[in-house]
């Protein structure tokens, strides 16, 4: 191996491998460090995986891509102790190219889209752990992988190491992650025949559900659960924020269990065989947690920067790790036509990331945050969601009064109707205008 | 209640022959919340039965929420190719 590279690439999740996919392509030499025994290893996500920066990189990518199921029916659901409602959305538009989105699990997916990289020519090298970075006069040029003759040099180190970026940190980009900026999310891969997951999610072949719940967590924990179909099993976790974890005093695995014998879930879940559990934060703060974005000599992408989507509506990462390997990417091709890796050529970077909607869609939701901070998101409102969907259509034989009484009956002694127009003027200032 | 173990079994690891964090003893003692025993999604934290807090890094699944919940530990990735390595995720 070499000692020296024009660009180091920490880490061959979507953000590090989009960035050295396009920079070997543009003729670089790019070498990808990955920890793992191979790209995705280590790598745990919900479930969904939206195409659109992909297919202008790898196009018609579903034609070889090892995906799951296409995602034709999206659900949202809100849950109380034994109810629920639901948002079901199926479109036949999804289901067609270019697709919307598609179930992918990360190690086979990662491994695959690494093999692009290698295939335009970067350098992958697996099993090993950058621990530290190196710097000349004061700018970080280069890398200390955890092995003999460990040095490594670049003119650029891009760090696309996820979100505890241990190498933000130690560049002095970011502090220590606050446990408010991230949430924990457990998954459970549960094994059922193809045939079982077409009939009881009514899909067709290669057809898929995403399906998101908030509420309904034991002890009113803060956090939501998710539920994908895969082509024959179900990924199916649940995300919870880390401060209601610790005051509930909550441990998340048994919130999974309790979330799996909702009597809702248990039917989606049953005669399933868990195959794999698996754990990981998530970075959701936005902008509240983005650390700065580049010094002299190196660059942040992906998780590692904060970039994902939590709106409670939207969980996205994957999507906004490419563009941000492709904004990546772009900032250092314009760098080396002037020869100047300085924090000021490098300042190219924030603008392509606002182009390409990175930042500007974080800067659209950047409410988002306080409003899955609100604890009644998680509690009260899933709750009176379900009691009022039940007493609308509850025939009981008592006088059937109009909905609007109806709801100010349930509201009663629970939520002020200042506080209630209050939280949803919050939600819509968070997600509508 | 759900036992821990039984759903790291189903997960396979490459052990690492060293822990890649490390407890600092005396801060475990006086810490008065102990969140990492409740908290670890792997369940990696136990009490011992003289009260010290015990650490069996071979379960970690590396999501790093410890290391963000108590600024008393030293939190390494473990070694290139070791540690938790998830086939169906
Ligand atoms: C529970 C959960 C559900 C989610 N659901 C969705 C979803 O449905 N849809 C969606 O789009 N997004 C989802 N996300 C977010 C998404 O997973 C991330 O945003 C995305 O994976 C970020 O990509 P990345 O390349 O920045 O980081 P990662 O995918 O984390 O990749 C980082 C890579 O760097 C390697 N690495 C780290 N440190 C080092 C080091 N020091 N040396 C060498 N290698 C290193 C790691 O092994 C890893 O391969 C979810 C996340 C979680 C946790
Ligand atoms: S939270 Fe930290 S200091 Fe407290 S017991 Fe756990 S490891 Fe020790
Ligand atoms: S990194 Fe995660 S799984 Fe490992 S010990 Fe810490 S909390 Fe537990």
């Amino acid at each position: 191996m070499k000692d020296k590279y024009d660009v180091i690439v920490v880490g061959a999740g979507p953000a590090g491998i989009t960035a050295a996919l396009l920079l070997a392509q543009a003729g670089l030499e790019v070498v990808v460090f990955e920890r793992g025994e191979f790209p995705g290893e280590k790598n745990m996500f919900g479930g969904t995986f939206f195409g659109s920066v992909l297919n202008q990189i790898v196009p018609d990518y579903w034609e070889e891509a090892p995906l799951e199921r296409r995602i034709t029916r999206k659900v949202i659901t809100v849950l109380s102790e034994d109810s629920s409602v639901s948002i079901d959305v199926k479109s036949g538009s999804f289901g067609r190219p270019p697709y919307n989105g598609f179930t992918i699990r990360r190690a086979r997916f990662d491994r695959w889209y690494a093999q692009k990289a290698v295939e335009a020519g970067a350098l992958l090298v697996n099993r090993t752990v950058v621990d530290d970075l190196l710097y000349k006069d004061g700018r970080v040029a280069g890398v200390r992988v955890r092995r003999d003759q460990g040095e490594l040099w670049a003119d650029v180190v891009i760090a696309a190491d996820g979100v505890n970026s241990l190498l933000a940190q130690k560049a002095g980009l970011r502090k220590e992650l606050d446990p408010t900026h991230v949430n924990l999310g457990i998954k459970e891969v549960i094994q059922l025949p193809r045939r079982t997951i077409e009939e009881r999610f009514n899909l067709a072949a290669h057809e898929g559900l995403s399906n998101e719940f908030l509420g309904g967590l034991e002890g009113d924990v803060h956090g939501g659960g998710f539920l994908y179909t895969n082509t024959d099993s179900l990924s199916v976790g649940i995300v919870a924020q880390l401060p209601s974890l610790q005051e509930h005093k909550s441990k998340i695995y048994d919130l999974l269990e309790g979330f799996k014998s909702h009597p809702m879930i248990h039917e989606l879940v049953k005669d399933g065989v868990v195959k794999e559990y698996s754990a990981h934060l998530v970075p959701e703060a936005g902008l509240h947690m983005m650390p700065e974005l580049y010094t002299d000599g190196m660059l942040v992408v992906g998780d590692a920067a904060g970039f994902v989507l939590a709106t409670g509506l939207y969980l996205e990462g994957v999507n906004y790790a490419m563009a941000s390997g492709v904004a990546a990417a772009k900032t250092v091709q314009e760098a080396v036509a002037r020869r100047d890796f300085s924090k000021s050529s490098l300042a190219r970077y924030t603008t392509l990331l606002k182009e390409n909607g990175v930042l500007t869609d974080l800067k659209t939701f950047k409410r988002a945050p306080e409003f899955i901070g609100n604890p009644r998101l998680h509690t009260l409102y899933p709750r009176l969601a379900c009691e009022l969907a039940e007493s609308i259509f509850a025939v009981d034989g008592q006088p059937r009064p109009k909905l609007l009484p109806l709801a100010r009956r349930k509201l009663r002694g629970q939520i002020s109707m200042r506080q209630l127009l209050k939280d949803g003027f919050e939600a819509g200032r968070s997600l509508l205008w | 209640m759900v036992i821990i173990e039984d759903k790291l079994g189903l997960v396979r690891y490459n052990a690492d022959q060293v822990s890649h964090i490390k407890l600092d003893a005396a801060a475990c003692r006086a810490c008065s919340h102990q969140v990492c025993i409740t908290i670890c999604p792997a369940g990696c934290y136990t009490l011992s039965d003289d009260s010290e807090v015990l650490l069996s890094y071979t379960g970690c699944l590396e999501c790093g929420t410890c290391r963000v919940m108590c600024d008393h530990l030293e939190w390494h990735y473990p070694l290139g190719g070791c540690g938790v390595s998830y086939r169906f995720t």
